[in-house]
Order: structure tokens, then sequence, then C-alpha cells
């Protein structure tokens, strides 16, 4: 049972790390601010979401901070891309 | 296990740092703001897993306020960035 964990434990924050190495990817090479906006949700969602999972299972707390972050991210994402749109920054 | 934990959060350490490109080269205010965001999140991540890997459950409740503290972060400057459109756009009303 604890290998099967481990193994588990192993696969959700390898992916967690590649979601946020994707994300950087998609940050850096993304050409304008919406798409590059688009690479970071994911990676901010999934890449705490997944080593989250992994690391702890069902520990409280780790889930208030998670669920903090999916709010703030879905939020701030929305405002980001409002000032992006109206004109706030040069693409 | 907890040496994985470690070169997990001293990966994603590496990654972030790669973020800081795009603050200095990016060309508007959201760009830079995006990849503080994105740092954010991922100084978040690190704190767990190093928590987890040293056993040090102090790291959740820093991880907790590093999470608050990103967000409003976000949303200062959301309306730091609003605030003089708005104003360019109420003064043909008032003038």
């Amino acid at each position: 049972m604890s290998v099967f964990l481990d193994i588990f434990t192993v696969a959700a924050v390898s992916a967690g790390a590649f979601f946020f190495l994707a994300g950087i990817v998609g940050l850096l090479r993304f050409p304008d601010t919406l798409s590059r906006l688009h690479a970071l949700t994911k990676a901010d969602n999934l890449g705490l979401g997944l080593p989250r999972a992994g690391g702890l299972l069902a520990a409280l707390k780790l889930v208030v901070v998670w669920l903090l972050v999916l709010l703030a991210s879905a939020m701030v994402s929305q405002m980001v891309a409002r000032v992006a749109r109206r004109g706030g920054s040069p693409s | 296990m907890n040496d994985f934990l470690l070169g997990a959060a001293g990966f994603l350490l590496i990654t972030l740092a790669l973020g800081l490109v795009r603050i200095v080269r990016g060309p508007g205010d959201a760009d830079r703001m995006m990849s503080a965001q994105l740092i954010g999140t991922g100084g978040v991540t690190v704190l767990l897993l190093a928590g987890a890997a040293e056993r040090v459950p102090a790291a959740v409740d820093v991880a907790l306020s590093l999470a608050l503290l990103a967000a409003f972060a976000s949303v200062a400057f959301v309306k730091s960035a609003t605030r003089p459109i708005s104003d360019t756009e109420k003064e043909p009303g008032g003038a």
C-alpha cells in the first residue's frame, strides 16, 4: 500500500512540476498578453493542485491553501485580462 | 521520498527563476504582473513541497500567508492600473 502511495506521490509531483515548466515556457514564448495569460492560469491551477494532492492527502489546511489560490487565480486572471484588453499595456 | 520532494522543490525554484526573464523583458505591466503571480503560486508550491519533505508543519502557514499576499498584490495592481483609465474617461464629461 505504501508503495502505491509513493508511486502516486511521485507521479503527481512530477506532473505538477511539468505543468509549471509548461506554464513558464508559455509565459516566455507566447506572442501576446492574452495567450500568455492562458498559459499562466493552467500552471497556476494544476501546478499547485497536483503536488498538493501528491504530497499529503486530505490535510485540511492544504485544501484551504489550494482553494484560496484557485479562487484568487480565477478572479485575478479575469481582472488582468480586462486591464490588458482596455489598453492598460501595449500587448 | 524526502530527497525526491526536495529535488522537485529545487527544480521548481530553477523553473521559477526563468519567469524573472519575463519580468525584465515583458512589454506591458500586465505581463510583469502575470509573471509575478506565477512566481507567487510557485513559491507556495515550493513551500508545501519543502515543508512536506522536512516535516515542518509551519511551512503550510507560511504558504497560506504567501497565497493571500499574492492575491492582494494582483488585486492592488488591477486597482492601480484601472484608475487612470477611469479618470480619463470621466474627464470629457467633467470638462
